[in-house]
């Protein structure tokens, strides 16, 4: 789960870290007030789950509470990739010395969490890990020491010569591990750190991303989570505990297990047709499952016909063969369906898919062939 | 011959009287592997199924049973510390099938299991078979024959996609290992490739991948580098997009690392052969028999 920027900065703040006052206003009319209560100059930033928000024209620079108004009247209700901005945070402008990136994940080669940190930071970050890779030091840290003060030391000298500012960075490099291992996340980062003209080593920009399986040991995590920052079928989908993605071709996949579900939608470009979405049921499914699986699916107007890949383990397939059932009486079809299924309780599902005037394989390349040509209407 | 488990593996059930654990220690049992003991808090000296005895802790499961093998099915919450119990009480072989675990806790439980010399298979992996011998975890057994091909995946249903073609083809396997998806496991593809080679059963191997991550561009330089015998690969994400996530954390592509291209690229250089669909493995397992 991502983070706005907002909620990652109160985290951050709560753990000590110095960043600029700001707070977030859904009018260009709060917005001006804000700017008018901090009386200096302030950013407007759209808060949206997407990168890239400056060069979209999502962050200015407001000398005046009425520039604020007029930036915050553009920026909210602007479409950023495909979201619309809600909210803008109104903060505080920092005049910028130096800009530094300082960011952790967790790292499947070293099995920890691992700091980068770079004095080249900013909106080029990425550019500079492709080009300069030897601006950028990586520090993993055992967990169960955390950040010791002589490592964060060393990754402050790596970013300042001046022994305060490397200090200040230490500090702020163990409160934002501190705050990553309390939020539960996969990643936290600061970019920029920036040192002001006056000296003092502040965060600018702060982003956050949970991992989803401590969501549940968090609930005051889980509480910041912004439906509207999502697509509105992938809500759904979770709610219904169905893993879903969604994608702009036309044959709608309904599959059990990840590795599955994507072996499936490949087979499906490989016989030249387009995977309308990711759709993973999980492993113990009931008919509820299935039914929620379809509405979604055909909610989806470029879908022009559904295929399933069941391959019953702990999966029950007259599970799903009750579903599909289920959900095509409520909600008849409108396009055509290929079911394939095989494993647990099979000879059941088919008896049921019969019975019901569904007809049904078990060979999966077969399946996805047959949903391609439906979808392409016979064309392949 | 085998790897990991065969008929002298002796199992202790962690969850056994869960809605999961119970049912899948059935499922065990009746392909015949040695379910010696199953431990959940507060149920010590009671039986499962009236054959199994319960413990309330692994270390008192170990003591009165000696088993050297232990399956987790905790839930997500208490399985770091489930993994951590079985490796402190000095289980050999520990298969985590809990889909979930935060991968926070991951980093602290690794390096302990590691340093008390055990290994770990998973978190969130269905485990492994040595058909005709022994099964750990949640591979339909039915589905799998004896024979000479060693089957490694990070997916769970598309391991039984595979392992199901290749036994309605006749080719059995000697061990099927499914080592999960998440960013943090225990085993990855080098250590059940260096099994396999090691392994006078095997003969050839099957690999099944996924994008996100550089175990496969790693598994490959191992082959190229320390195998001897043939390896088949398949990458499945062919067709995902970018930066999304596919329900495994695993499957996440950063930067340009992970690619299912990148991996396919890894497989070739080494000289694998590579499939393009499922059904592939058939034939180009076959050809290397």
């Amino acid at each position: 789960m991502n983070l706005h920027e907002y909620q990652a900065k109160e985290i951050l703040r709560r753990h000590g870290v110095p960043i600029p006052d700001g707070e977030i206003a859904t009018t260009a009319d709060a917005a001006e007030a804000l700017a008018a209560k901090y009386a200096v100059p302030v950013m407007v930033k759209a808060q949206v789950h997407v990168g890239g928000r400056g060069k979209a024209g999502g962050v200015k620079y407001c000398a005046t509470p009425a520039i604020a108004r007029e930036k915050a009247a553009a920026i909210l209700g602007m479409d950023i990739k495909g979201l619309t901005v809600e909210k803008v945070l109104v903060t505080i402008a920092e005049d910028i010395g130096s800009e530094a990136y300082v960011g952790i994940i967790v790292d499947r080669a070293t099995k920890k969490p691992v700091f980068m940190v770079s004095a080249a930071g900013g909106i080029d970050i990425e550019e500079v890990a492709a080009s300069t890779p030897e601006k950028i030091r990586y520090h993993p840290v055992d967990p169960r020491y955390g950040l010791r003060v002589f490592e964060a030391m060393e990754l402050g000298f790596f970013l300042y010569d001046d022994v305060k500012q490397a200090r200040a960075a230490a500090r702020i490099m163990q409160q934002l591990y501190a705050a990553f291992i309390e939020s539960g996340c996969s990643l936290a980062e600061i970019n920029p750190l920036v040192v002001t003209p006056t000296g003092k080593v502040v965060a600018v920009d702060g982003k956050m991303v949970i991992d989803d399986n401590e969501l549940e040991r968090l609930p005051a995590i889980e509480a910041l989570r912004d439906d509207s920052s999502e697509d509105p079928s992938e809500v759904d989908a979770r709610k219904a505990n169905l893993t879903f993605i969604k994608l702009d071709g036309n044959v709608g996949c309904v599959v059990n297990g990840a590795g599955l579900a994507m072996a499936t939608m490949d087979l499906v470009k490989y016989y030249g047709g387009e995977p309308a979405n990711f759709l993973d049921i999980g492993g113990s499914s009931n008919p509820e499952k299935v039914v929620n699986a379809l509405r979604i699916i055909t909610a989806d107007k470029n879908v022009k016909a559904i295929l399933f890949n069941i391959f019953g383990g702990i999966t029950r397939t007259d599970d799903v063969a009750n579903g599909i059932v289920t959900a095509t009486k409520a909600n008849p079809l409108t396009v055509p369906i290929v079911i394939r299924l095989t494993g647990t309780n099979e000879e059941l599902a088919m008896k049921i898919l019969t019975e019901n005037g569904f007809s049904a394989s078990s060979d999966m390349d077969e399946a996805v062939q047959k949903a391609v040509a439906l979808a392409t209407g016979g064309a392949k | 011959m085998s790897i990991f488990i065969d008929n002298s593996t002796t199992l202790l059930i962690q969850g056994i009287t869960g809605r999961d654990g119970s049912f899948h220690a059935r499922q065990m049992m009746e392909y015949g592997t040695r379910v010696v003991g199953g431990v959940t808090p507060g149920k010590g000296g009671q039986q499962f199924d009236g054959t199994v005895p319960i413990f309330n802790t692994v270390a008192q499961a170990v003591a009165a049973t000696g088993a050297n093998t232990s399956v987790i099915y905790v839930p997500p919450p208490f399985a770091a510390d489930a993994m951590m119990e079985a490796a402190a009480a000095g289980v050999k072989l520990i298969v985590c099938i809990t889909e979930g675990v935060p991968v926070l806790d991951m980093t602290r439980v690794y390096p302990y299991v590691k340093e008390m010399g055990a290994r770990l298979l998973g978190p969130n992996c269905p485990g492994l078979i040595t058909p005709g011998q022994s099964k750990v975890g949640i591979i339909p057994g039915r589905i799998c024959k004896p024979g000479p091909v060693g089957v490694v995946s990070r997916s769970g249903t598309l391991t039984y996609e595979i392992v199901n073609l290749l036994t309605k083809a006749g080719i059995g396997q000697s061990t099927c290992v499914g080592i999960g998806g998440d960013p943090i496991n225990g085993t990855n593809f080098i250590d059940a490739l260096e099994a396999f080679e090691a392994d006078p059963q095997t003969k050839v191997v099957a690999m099944m991948g996924e994008i996100g991550g550089t175990d496969e561009q790693e598994a490959a330089e191992f082959v190229r580098t320390r195998m001897t015998k043939p390896v088949v690969g398949f990458i499945a994400g062919q067709t995902a997009p970018p930066g999304r996530r596919m329900g495994h954390a695993g499957a996440i592509i950063s930067g340009s690392a992970g690619t299912a291209a990148e991996k396919i690229e890894a497989f070739v250089a080494a000289g694998m052969g590579v499939a393009k669909r499922p059904m592939d493995f058939v034939e180009l397992v076959k050809a290397r028999l």
